[in-house]
């Protein structure tokens, strides 16, 4: 079984993030992978160990070459990469990126499955995962927990506000999986060495057959208009804990009604 | 606005909360105000849509299939028939998927993550808080309607109009071809005591500083209960695998707005915050005195949660 992972490579999220002039997010930085897209690498290597074979492929959108953080994704236990790089991607939405992602994903060959994280850290647009199956013209398990492959079908059990379902389709599919549904493993020494001659396809977008009006800053059709700091709020009492702090949250709680 | 529609979600047989949010919004930007429900239940939520402003709800039972798949293919036909300028999802679940899929029909832009909309002209403008919540974008679309953007709940407040009942229109499923193939097999409702997250009046929720998953029914769903509330967590421990997600308060889980955010052993970190400074009150209980969470609490109690808040659930029971 093939399975396609899309990988974001994003700036230190543990770094105050900046928008450059031109209101996109600065990426100036050396990027890493996105911590949430090792949980769809980490399940993407156990469900082709389960199935007995096959392929982990990463696909990533990224400006400048960047190949860091799909290091890492190789380094785990990944295959190769298609890697889309290209100045006319930039300032590109949701939508646009969705476009360029699922031609990379058709570009990696055969594939049965793609896996994404249910939303960047950094963009968190939240829509590429069905974007991509729309595209694809596949069905979207969005939200998943739990994911299980065999027979032919993928079966989830997906995320709701009161509980999960259990939602089955038959393969290709693309599944978004949400933190915690695996634990990803540390690329051990001999699989970081590895990863280093592990093949990278880095294409453009003319190479996916894509016209450059669709994606970038011709594409987005949505404009930064501004940007301002938001309201801060006040602290208010500070006190030490000395045994008898409980007594102030007791009337704390009684000027409020609460008891 | 001459047309503006609400993608409306049930929360068992009444509109969700976030679905009435939209619908109260959408009303100050003038025009007709419809709703779209994918579900069986049309009938049951039209008094609750239309006492908040929808005159009509088209209505499309999925059967089994995943409700934002159908509910794609069934607003691209009945966008095309009924041209709405502007069409609201919640950032939920089904919101979240339908929102995608038909701007890939449509193949126009989405905006997400909104907390505040506004129209200026012909313009619809929609605000985000990114960067853990310290900064407000204010983003335009450009181009042709229909405007597709998802909003947080919480964002704005849900309040009557005392209109009549939606008039329901029900509409055939549309064959969603092989993307409408997911089908749910089994629903599990998980127990909850309690109001829910997003709505109680007090919100108790638990971080790292608990120390162990062990900790957290004794004190975060203790305290919970004895208040009347609901209990959250942060982030960290809901990736550890003390609490399931539906707990997680932040940028990436739940919006809360309580009288009241007790948070205990929460570091305080702005994604986390984004989820919870907006609550009338906040009570923080930290041992480092120099939490960034108790730059924004009402009341800061230097100390552990382990000697506090076992004197407290003891004093508050002994209070009842
Ligand atoms: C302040 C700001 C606000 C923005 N708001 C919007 C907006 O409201 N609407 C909009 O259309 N665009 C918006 N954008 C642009 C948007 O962030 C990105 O252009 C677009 O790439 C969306 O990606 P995402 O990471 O948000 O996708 P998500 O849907 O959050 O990503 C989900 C998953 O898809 C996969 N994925 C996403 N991007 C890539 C990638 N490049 N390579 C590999 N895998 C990937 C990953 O698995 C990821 O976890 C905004 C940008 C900025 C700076
Ligand atoms: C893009 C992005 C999105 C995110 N979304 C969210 C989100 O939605 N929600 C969220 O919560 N986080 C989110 N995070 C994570 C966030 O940055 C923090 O990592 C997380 O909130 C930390 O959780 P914590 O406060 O429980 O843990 P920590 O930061 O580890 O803090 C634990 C605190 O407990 C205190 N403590 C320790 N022992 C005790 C004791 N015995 N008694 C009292 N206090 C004690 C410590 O002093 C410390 O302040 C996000 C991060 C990113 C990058």
């Amino acid at each position: 079984m093939n399975i396609a992972v899309c990988v974001k490579q994003i700036p230190d999220p543990n770094v105050p993030g900046n928008l450059d002039a031109d209101h996109t997010l600065d990426r100036s930085a050396k990027p890493q992978i996105d911590d949430s897209d090792m949980y769809g690498v980490e399940m993407a290597l156990q469900l082709a160990d389960k199935a007995g074979g096959g392929e982990v492929i990463l696909v990533s959108m990224a400006p400048n070459g960047e190949v860091s953080g799909l290091r890492t994704g190789l380094a785990m236990g990944s295959a190769r990469a298609v890697l889309v790089s290209d100045e006319a991607l930039a300032g590109s939405d949701a939508l646009s990126t969705a476009k360029v992602l699922a031609k990379a994903v058709e570009r990696a060959g055969d594939v049965d499955l793609v896996l994404t994280a249910t939303e960047s850290t950094d963009g968190y647009t939240g829509t590429m995962p069905a974007q991509i199956a729309e595209l694809l013209g596949w069905p979207s398990l969005t939200f998943a927990k739990h994911v299980e492959v065999g027979d032919g079908k993928v079966t989830i059990q997906r995320q709701t506000e009161a509980g999960y379902d259990v939602v089955v389709a038959s393969l290709p599919a693309v599944v978004s999986v949400t933190a915690g549904v695996v634990e990803p493993r540390y690329p051990s020494f001999k699989g970081i060495m590895a990863a280093k001659n592990k093949p990278v396809d880095q294409v453009t977008v003319a190479d996916l057959g894509l016209s450059p009006d669709e994606v970038g800053w011709s594409g987005a059709r949505q404009q930064i208009v501004s940007v301002a700091a938001a309201p801060e709020r006040q602290a208010g009492e500070k006190i030490e804990d000395d045994g008898e702090a409980y007594t102030r949250i007791v009337s704390f709680l009684e000027d409020l009604k609460i008891i | 606005m001459s047309k503006v529609w609400v993608f409306a979600e049930a929360d068992g047989d009444k509109p969700s909360t976030a679905t009435l949010e939209l619908l109260t919004k959408a009303r100050e930007l003038g025009g007709t105000l419809e709703a779209v429900h994918i579900g069986a239940n049309a009938d049951a939520l039209a008094a609750g849509l239309g006492e908040h402003g929808a005159t009509t709800v088209y209505a499309v039972d999925p059967g089994d299939a995943l409700p934002g798949v159908v509910g794609a293919a069934a607003l691209e036909a009945l966008i095309g028939e009924h041209h709405p300028e502007l069409v609201l999802f919640a950032q939920s679940y089904d919101g979240r998927d339908a929102i995608s899929r038909l701007s890939v029909k449509l193949d126009r832009p989405v905006l997400t993550n909104g907390v505040a909309l506004r129209v200026d002209g012909d313009k619809v403008i929609v605000g985000a808080a990114i960067f853990g919540g310290n900064t407000l974008v204010d983003t335009e679309f450009e181009g042709e309607a229909p405007f597709l953007a998802a909003i947080r709940p919480k964002s704005f407040a849900a309040e009557p109009s005392g209109g009549s009942a939606a008039a329901v229109v029900a509409v055939p499923a549309p064959d969603a071809g092989r993307a409408g193939e997911a089908k749910v097999l089994e629903r599990h409702v998980e127990e909850r005591e309690g109001p829910k997250l997003e709505e109680a009046k007090v919100v108790v929720s638990g971080g790292r500083g608990l120390g162990s998953a062990e900790a957290y029914d004794p004190l975060v769903e203790q305290l919970a209960k004895l208040l009347g509330g609901a209990s959250g967590a942060s982030r960290a421990i809901v990736d550890a695998g003390w609490v399931p997600y539906s707990k997680q308060v932040g940028q990436t889980g739940k919006v809360v707005k309580p009288k009241l955010y007790i948070a205990l052993g929460i570091s305080g970190a702005t994604q986390h915050m984004v989820g919870m400074k907006g609550s009338e009150n906040i009570i923080a209980v930290n041992k480092d005195a120099e939490a960034p969470i108790f730059g924004i609490a009402d009341l800061g109690v230097v100390g552990d949660v382990h000697k506090v808040v076992p004197k407290l659930i003891e004093a508050l029971q002994a209070h009842s």
